[in-house]
């Protein structure tokens, strides 16, 4: 993996980019570079603005202003060429359901304009990567969602693109398929792919070299998993377990204006506890005869980064 | 409250339940887990009284609903993943219809929607056409219509999918409400870290319950001694494990790897394994199985 080293112009490289959609700024003057072979999260709620810069980069959609360059090329008027070196996977897979994966791969590699001889052979190697060259003939409609997941990204990198934009690639596929999908990422990102991924699932985001928080529009926070675990949160996560449980959940959340927000993990409570002393939190469970049998400080989870950077500007306006 | 006996659904040549038993309590959060298509829609569909199963029985508040589909039905609320909300109605009066809809008087009607709007926070957006709604909140003003009828039971069908984890908070935060005041709640999602939320969870791969019980029950019943490593070289400690104790051993979680081992001895073999190539231990530590880790265990058999 190489970021930003010497020789290397960053893969993805974008200045200022704003694009408006009449008086609604879906993106707002963000500017960011993401390196050759980089494995870069794009992060945010729905309506933030992800899949905007995405098209923007792909060349699918102008921008209204700022710039910014695919490997090398202007996504101010070499869209042409960006689109030959760049790939695009959607959660919605887009395969055809009635035809069989041999033809949904025929027919990529149609709109990528591949020559006939490279085709048979990037055909079979992206059968084999998925796993389908026995079921080659079956109906593309009829396979597990694993397989159909690995057969979007075939279709996605059958012309052996630079850079590769995922969004939301494994939305509702199971975690064994979820972990080979990210194995072939990695590979990919070995071999020098750059490779753009929003998802919802935040373990996956910890996957990433780097990833970006967006919300609204605005690029928020760029950075390691780990930095962005480590920054400084307003409260501390406290883990408690109590066999009274829910009476001591739903009292902590009673109290939540002094103590900080309260969620259920199963059984045990967590407590991102915004004040200085904790005991004045367990001598209230005392005082309500609720026996506590462990209460620990942990580690912010990247979740609860992002609900901690994102939260204060969503309470109060929702536009678009 | 909710009792199944060895549901089978078919559609075609496609078993999509396979002989599902369930025994839900009054008052708790019931999660049903799984992938696309592993039958957690047919599921529900079938305790909603929506599908007739092709075998088996299901008695809800002790009434059996394959015979008499109707009679449960004031009881329960049900949310389906395509709910359809009227977008160019505005938020309260896609509630006031569905109030309307399920016959609840005009005076209570209008108790209730003040009070839901409150739940959900979505008073501020009260006349807001519900297509200019996010994502996150339609899918609150959907559950807002599903409870207009208070129901005591209530069957949500991936209500967080493709939601923001801001929003998956807030929808959880409006369930432990409802928790609190005794609906029984069975919720279907693909997130395994949110279904360690719930009281009891089923993991539900392939129209088969692979496991259920709560979450301490199920962690039990993990076979393996699970050690979390974190290494300098991530990646290529998973690919030198994976090559030595099989892929379905090793696993990826965030920045840490997740390694099961048969006993605590084999961890030093793994940790020559991984320090002869180079790489360097971070910490290797054993750990509680999540859930996702205990759906490796129950799955990998059949991949």
């Amino acid at each position: 993996m190489t970021i930003n080293d010497g020789n290397d112009k960053p893969a993805v490289w974008v200045k200022n980019l704003t694009r408006k959609f009449g008086d609604f700024t879906a993106v707002d003057n963000i500017s960011f570079n993401v390196g050759k072979g980089e494995i870069f999260g794009f992060l945010g709620p729905n309506g933030a603005g992800k899949s905007t810069t995405i098209r923007m980069l792909c060349g699918i959609i102008e921008q209204t202003s700022g710039d910014g360059y695919v490997g090398g090329y202007s996504i101010r008027g070499e869209n042409d060429r960006i689109k030959k070196i760049t790939g695009y996977m959607s959660q919605k897979f887009s395969l055809y359901n009635d035809l069989t994966p041999a033809e949904n791969l025929e027919f990529y590699s149609g709109v990528y304009g591949m020559p006939a001889a490279k085709r048979r052979e990037r055909m079979e190697w992206a059968l084999e990567m998925s796993g389908l060259e026995s079921r080659r003939h079956d109906l593309t409609g009829d396979l597990p969602q694993g397989f159909k997941q690995r057969l979007a990204l075939g279709a996605a990198i059958l012309h052996q693109p630079s850079i590769l934009f995922l969004d939301e690639p494994t939305a509702g596929v199971d975690p064994l398929s979820r972990r080979d999908f990210w194995e072939l990422i990695y590979s990919l990102s070995a071999s020098g792919v750059t490779v753009f991924v929003t998802t919802h699932y935040m373990d996956e985001a910890e996957h990433c070299d780097r990833i970006a928080f967006i919300d609204k529009g605005i690029l928020i926070k760029l950075d390691t998993p780990r930095a962005l675990k480590n920054l400084q949160l307003s409260g501390r996560i406290f883990e408690i377990i109590a066999a009274e449980w829910l009476k001591a959940f739903n009292l902590l959340r009673n109290e939540r204006r002094g103590f900080g927000e309260v969620s259920l993990f199963g059984t045990k409570i967590h407590l991102n506890f915004i004040g200085d002393d904790f005991s004045a939190v367990e001598s209230l469970l005392r005082e309500k005869n609720i026996p506590v049998e462990s209460a620990r400080h942990i580690p912010p989870s990247l979740e609860d980064v992002f609900v901690a950077l994102l939260r204060p500007a969503q309470i109060s306006d929702y536009e678009g | 409250m909710i009792e199944v006996r060895n549901l089978v659904k078919r559609f075609g040549s496609r078993d999509a339940l396979k002989g599902i038993n369930l025994h839900i309590e009054k008052g708790m959060i019931f999660a049903l887990v799984g992938a696309d298509g592993a039958g957690k829609t047919t599921l529900l569909r079938t305790l909603a009284g929506i599908l007739t199963p092709d075998d088996g029985e299901i008695s809800i508040l002790g009434r059996d609903i394959i015979k008499d589909p109707e009679c449960a039905k004031e009881h329960i609320g049900y949310l389906s993943q395509r709910f359809s909300l009227n977008p160019s109605l505005t938020v309260a009066e896609n509630i006031d219809f569905f109030g309307a809809l399920f016959q609840v008087p005009y005076g209570e009607r209008e108790k209730r929607t003040k009070r839901l709007m409150e739940f959900s926070r979505l008073g501020p957006f009260r006349d807001r056409q519900a297509g200019k709604l996010s994502g996150g909140m339609k899918q609150k003003l959907a559950l807002c219509c599903a409870l207009i009828h208070t129901p005591d039971i209530l069957l949500l069908d991936e209500p967080t999918t493709g939601v923001d984890p801001i929003s998956r908070r807030e929808l959880w935060e409006i369930l432990y409400d409802l928790l609190g005041e005794g609906v029984t709640i069975v919720v279907s999602t693909p997130y395994m870290d949110e279904a360690e939320r719930a009281g009891e969870i089923m993991l539900i791969h392939n129209g088969r319950a692979v496991i259920s019980g709560t979450l301490d029950q199920l962690k039990a019943s993990y076979r393996y001694f699970l050690f979390e490593a974190v290494c300098d070289q991530n990646r290529q400690a998973l690919r030198l494990v994976s090559d030595h104790l099989g892929k379905n051993r090793v696993m990826f979680f965030g920045d840490r790897l997740h390694i099961a081992l048969n006993d605590g001895s084999e961890s030093a073999g793994i940790k020559s394994l991984l320090e002869n190539s180079g790489i360097q231990i971070l910490s290797l530590l054993k750990i509680d199985p999540g859930l996702e880790d205990i759906f490796i265990q129950e799955t990998s058999g059949d991949n």
